[in-house]
């Protein structure tokens, strides 16, 4: 079980994930520094990791519309938050399967701040307001790259086997 | 059963003899760009390769385009450390197609890759950039990645897992009045669309407007449908194309006009009229916000922009120049100008249309992204108002969060720059 750590409207773009003021850092391992850098209390509580692995966010529809930057899903991964979201962006869903950030997608979530989730790979349980709300699985393609830990040792894989052919 | 163009190009691609929408394929790419986020790229990149023992190598240099253009000339050590960084690596990967801050060759990417005869109807494009979906103005199928994702095709040739997309069928017929065209048209579709109405499909454009419009308005639609959450917009390759190719990008080879069937299997068919379309603006913070421009006349505004991969191409600047022509921009109201590419500055310099945008008040400012981000030029102060020709108007993208910014065709920012508050360019001129 993990809880709401932050909740957020329809169509956030990559904009205010990760503000484009700080795209000379790419590295995901400084990116969470300015992850949500507009909002300074939900930032400052990334920056000073007090928020355990798991974490939720929650987003309406169309979450990570905008620019492709990836900045705007491994500053999410890299501190291991978790986010639910009505529906994604086709460039910052795929850059989350990429990179290891963990994305549900839940037509019908509802839940708030501070509120108790139990996530299954059919549902998300908001078990503080006991309700349920079936997810949409990854299809099967896209499962593969989360399997393998991400697209780079997925990719690791492949060339290794055409490179030595 | 017919194909689109989406499918006929992924199923050619992915060496199959037909795909359908919903299919996952590994298609071939024809060229991979990227800009200064190839800093990252290189760091994933060098990651796919280590404990494998292989040589880090890409798949084939000559596919490769990186082009400097979104902190140019370097606003911090930092962006030009990576610069140095990816300079060095294009170097020792031999990658031939560079194009670093110099005014011989420079630009925005996204008018680099047309104008230079980098793309041709049929391929396969992709970017580190949401905004390659402009490419498929000359019918390539192109669209934007992220950047592990373009490190795995720099080392394999392909990209991994794609799944072909549907296809939105958008026919526009009829003549623009004066005052309107392809940005109103693209406006307007994002409007009706909405920002997520499009997501995981391809936008494919006929009518008889779409015909007759030319190239550069083309890279317009097809660069904001990503707006609508498309994976690519393409406008089917004809004479149009091939006359750009030719006379424009400088390519003599033969091209192939890739067309969809006349079968072919569309999600969804939008007819739009184009002589019932007025001026439109997508109004803050989402750029499917979407009015007609009167809704909002006379609202102040503090900085005109006109430029960008949407709208910095020489016919953009010569609407605004010939409207500005022998006048002045508001006082209170300043007014700055970026043209695409290099090559458009010194067109636009020789044609007289610089000299008589500065004249009236206007400031040029170099090619690059520099005023559509906001990171190093061209931000906006806190509860002011911008009015740009670029693509995106959400929160924080001029550089800050405070400030709001409204979207339109360089006729409309010309207008309004001349009256300091929006005005429709009919009512003005
Ligand atoms: S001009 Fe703006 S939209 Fe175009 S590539 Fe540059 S930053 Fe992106």
């Amino acid at each position: 079980m993990a809880k709401v750590v932050f909740k957020i409207g329809d169509d956030v773009s990559t904009d205010t994930i990760y503000p484009g003021r700080f795209m000379a850092t790419v590295l995901p391992s400084e990116t969470p520094q300015y992850a949500f850098a507009d909002f300074k209390e939900f930032n400052a509580k990334i920056r000073n990791k007090e928020l355990p692995v798991g974490s939720i966010i929650i987003g309406g529809k169309n979450f990570g519309c905008g620019s492709s930057r990836e900045q705007a899903a491994s500053c999410l991964a890299t501190p291991g938050l978790v986010v639910v979201a009505r529906n994604f962006a086709r460039i910052f869903l795929q850059n989350s399967i990429n990179v290891g950030l963990k994305t549900v997608i839940c037509p019908s979530i509802e839940a708030e701040e501070g509120d108790e989730l139990e996530i299954t790979p059919v549902e998300v349980k908001n078990v503080t307001k006991g309700r349920s709300h079936p997810v949409v699985p990854l299809p099967k393609a896209r499962q593969a790259i989360v399997d393998a830990g991400g697209l780079i040792p997925y990719t690791r894989k492949l060339l290794v086997q055409e490179r030595s052919a | 059963m017919g194909m689109t163009v989406a499918e006929k190009i992924l199923a050619r691609a992915s060496g199959l003899g037909t795909v359908k929408a919903g299919e996952v394929v590994e298609p071939r790419v024809d060229v991979a760009m990227s800009h200064e986020n190839a800093a990252l790229v290189i760091n994933q990149f060098t990651e796919v390769f280590e404990g494998t023992g292989l040589e880090v190598k890409v798949w084939d240099p000559s596919k490769i385009v990186i082009i400097f253009d979104h902190r140019v000339p370097a606003e911090s050590s930092k962006t030009a450390t990576n610069q140095k960084k990816i300079r060095e690596f294009v170097a020792r990967q031999a990658i031939p197609n560079f194009h670093d801050v110099r005014g011989d060759e420079g630009g925005i990417c996204h008018q680099i890759l047309p104008e230079n005869g980098y793309i041709r109807p049929g391929y396969v494009v992709v970017g580190t950039d949401s905004h390659t979906t402009s490419h498929g103005a000359l019918g390539a199928f192109s669209f934007g990645i992220g950047a592990t994702e373009m490190a795995s095709v720099w080392a394999l040739g392909r990209v991994l897992n794609v799944e072909v997309p549907g296809t939105i069928k958008v026919v526009v017929n009829g003549d623009f009045a004066p005052g309107v065209g392809p940005k109103d048209l693209i406006l307007h579709l994002i409007g009706t669309l909405t920002a997520e109405g499009a997501n995981f499909k391809v936008i494919e454009f006929h009518g008889d407007a779409i015909r007759r419009m030319s190239t550069s308005g083309r890279l317009v639609i097809c660069n904001m449908t990503v707006e609508a959450g498309a994976t690519s917009g393409i406008v089917p390759a004809d004479e149009e194309t091939v006359r750009y190719l030719r006379e424009e990008a400088g390519v003599s080879d033969p091209v192939d006009l890739v067309t969809p069937d006349a079968d072919a299997v569309y999600d969804q068919v939008i007819e739009i009229d184009a002589a019932a379309l007025a001026p439109q603006i997508a109004c803050p913070h989402t750029v499917d916000n979407v009015k007609p421009v009167d809704a909002v006349a006379g609202t102040r505004v503090n900085q005109i922009v006109i430029g960008s991969c949407t709208n910095g191409r020489l016919d953009d600047l010569e609407t605004a120049a010939a409207i500005l022509k022998g006048k002045k921009v508001a006082a209170g109201t300043r007014m700055l100008v970026f043209p695409a590419t290099w090559r458009i500055y010194k067109r636009a310099m020789k044609a007289g249309v610089l000299e008589t945008l500065v004249d009236a008040g206007a400031v040029i400012v170099n090619p690059g992204c520099g005023c559509c981000l906001g990171v190093h030029q061209g931000a906006l102060g806190d509860g002011e108002v911008a009015l740009s020709t670029t693509n995106r108007n959400f929160k924080g993208r001029m550089g800050n969060p405070n400030a709001d910014v409204y979207l339109c065709s360089p006729a409309v920012a010309a207008a309004s720059a001349l009256t300091g508050v929006i005005s429709d360019p009919r009512k003005v001129v």
